[in-house]
């Protein structure tokens, strides 16, 4: 473990450090990243020009949701978002030379390529949950804070399961990259909106079957005083932490099998 | 030095992946160093070095010298140790001109040596080499085979070899192992091959006239063209006698003999085990 966080250390200040080369190239694409994922909080801002509520939620309940799984989300994204394209490596064969080396795949993959400019992402949705604090108008009280880091910490673990199972089951379908796309950038988009807009059978399946309403929909439900549209318990809003370790398990575990299973190509 | 040779699909890279633990063997057992490849592949990664011909493991967007500061890092390889590989292959290897390079710019030969150089920076014991020589032109290719020889005569490190390009292993190896479809065919001396394949040598002579094939004791026509004919014997017999005989009793103008093709004798190994199988 130790060793894996070593290696991925320096592999990912090799590529930061040569991202960095080029200093104007990298600021502009750091702006763009920025930019292009803001467009989704202006679409919000947008349809409050016109309504007072979405789903029974204010704008700045909206964007706790929205600052709350875009940071986590970004957080992942910017470290692990590479393993997202293991499926090239699978079929072209070239997760062969990674294989020969005495490091870890997961974390040669993780830190492969590390896109730096990802973190675009990550500082908007930072910038949303600033935003969203100062305008929600929530009774706080320690539990409530101590929420807050909790709910972004166990939400970039469970994306981070999300992440590394999408891309075991790559080694088995190599097409299947947006696959993954759908269940981590879609999640992210998904969550981004109060639980009462969707079908009850939506939230019941993100609730019990991908475990993505963890992430943000249920400890922040504890923390803005709502009830659960699906009628679960509010404490269950303490869970995320446990979900996460679960999450992280079972995508290990898939891991490992998707290892087992490679084949390579020929020659 | 040994040279696996065999026909595409006879199993050459397959063994080399189950050899480095990409790959598990379905039975049997297989150790290298003491060390099970499949169980044990990162810590059996210190010990060898890989090579393949086909892709590199190289970081492709990175200058070369980065990527070899990497592999520093990654198999922990002491300072003083890392500089002294280094400076070694940079030398041999002529890549002093191309450590800042991305290795996305370099040639398919200069990656090939940037990439030898990669796998031998952390001493290993063995060397797998998948078609080191694939693609090479042929200055290329005579800069890798002397490297690779003198690699094996002075540090002994040991170096498997898979190759369709015959000439590497006439260049390079004293043993030479022959597989198709996963079944070993011949295992020892390259000498050796010639004798199991009856391999022969040729003759050819320039004569100063177009004349019916000649008929000489010991050997046999096999092509002619205008004033050149060209003669098989036995690889084992003398060609003196039979220079005796053709120029006693032809207007010889010029001859020349030439060695057993060992593409010819492997050929006809797998030409034989088909007729047989």
């Amino acid at each position: 473990m130790g060793d894996g966080l070593r290696a991925y250390g320096f592999i990912v200040a090799m590529w930061v450090r040569s991202t960095l080369t080029y200093r104007a190239s990298f600021a502009m694409t750091v702006f763009g990243s920025f930019t292009a994922t803001a467009f989704d909080f202006i679409a919000i801002l947008l349809m409050f020009s016109h309504v007072d509520a979405l789903g029974g939620y204010s704008l700045g309940e909206i964007a706790f949701l929205y600052g709350t799984t875009g940071t986590a989300f970004g957080l992942t994204e910017l470290l692990m978002g590479s393993v997202s394209r293991l499926g090239h490596r699978v079929r072209d064969g070239t997760l062969d030379t990674l294989l020969v080396r005495p490091v870890p795949v997961l974390v040669q993959v993780a830190a492969d390529r590390f896109a730096l400019r990802r973190i675009g992402r990550l500082a908007q949705g930072l910038f949303v949950l600033v935003y969203a604090l100062f305008v929600i108008e929530v009774h706080w009280t320690p539990v409530k804070v101590l929420m807050v880091p909790m709910m972004l910490l166990s939400g970039a673990a469970i994306f981070a399961a999300v992440f590394v199972a999408g891309a075991a089951f790559q080694f088995v379908a190599q097409d299947a990259s947006e696959v993954q796309n759908a269940f981590t950038y879609g999640g992210n988009t998904l969550l981004q909106y109060p639980p009462s807009i969707f079908a009850k059978d939506l939230v019941r399946g993100v609730t019990f079957v991908l475990p993505l309403a963890f992430v943000n929909w249920v400890p922040a439900l504890y923390v803005l005083d709502r009830e659960n549209p699906i009628g679960l318990p509010q404490w269950l809003a303490f869970l995320p932490p446990l979900v996460a370790v679960g999450c992280c398990a079972l995508a290990g575990l898939a891991w490992r099998a998707g290892l087992r299973s490679y084949r390579s190509t020929g020659s | 030095m040994v040279g696996y040779i065999g026909p595409n699909g006879a199993g050459k890279s397959t063994t080399i992946k189950m050899l480095t633990g990409i790959l598990s063997p379905s039975h049997g057992t297989l150790r290298v160093a003491g060390i099970d490849p499949s169980r044990e592949r990162t810590r059996l990664a210190q010990h060898i070095g890989v090579v393949f011909g086909q892709r590199t493991t190289l970081w492709w967007d990175l200058p070369l010298i980065d990527s070899y500061q990497l592999m520093r890092r990654m198999y922990r390889i002491p300072d003083a140790r890392f500089r002294a590989n280094l400076d070694r292959c940079v030398e041999l290897l002529d890549l002093s001109a191309l450590l800042p390079v991305p290795v996305r710019q370099l040639s398919l030969g200069q990656r090939m040596r940037g990439d030898i150089a990669a796998a031998l920076l952390h001493d290993p014991a063995v060397l797998y080499l998948d078609e080191p020589t694939i693609g090479l032109d042929v200055v290329s290719k005579a800069k890798v085979r002397g490297f690779l020889r003198d690699l094996n005569a002075e540090a002994g490190t040991t170096v498997l070899l898979t190759t369709h390009d015959l000439q590497d292993i006439e260049h390079l190896c004293k043993r030479v192992m022959v597989i198709d479809h996963g079944r070993l065919m011949y295992d020892g001396e390259l000498a050796g091959l010639h004798e199991i394949g009856e391999s022969e040598r040729t003759l050819v002579v320039d004569l100063e006239e177009e004349l019916p094939p000649i008929a000489v004791d010991g050997a046999r026509v096999v092509r002619t063209e205008g004033p050149r004919q060209w003669l098989a014997f036995p690889a084992s017999a003398s060609a003196a006698p039979l220079v005796t005989a053709v120029a006693s009793a032809y207007p010889l103008v010029d001859l020349s003999v030439r060695e057993p093709d060992i593409e010819a004798v492997i050929a006809k190994m797998y030409a034989d085990r088909a007729t047989l199988g």
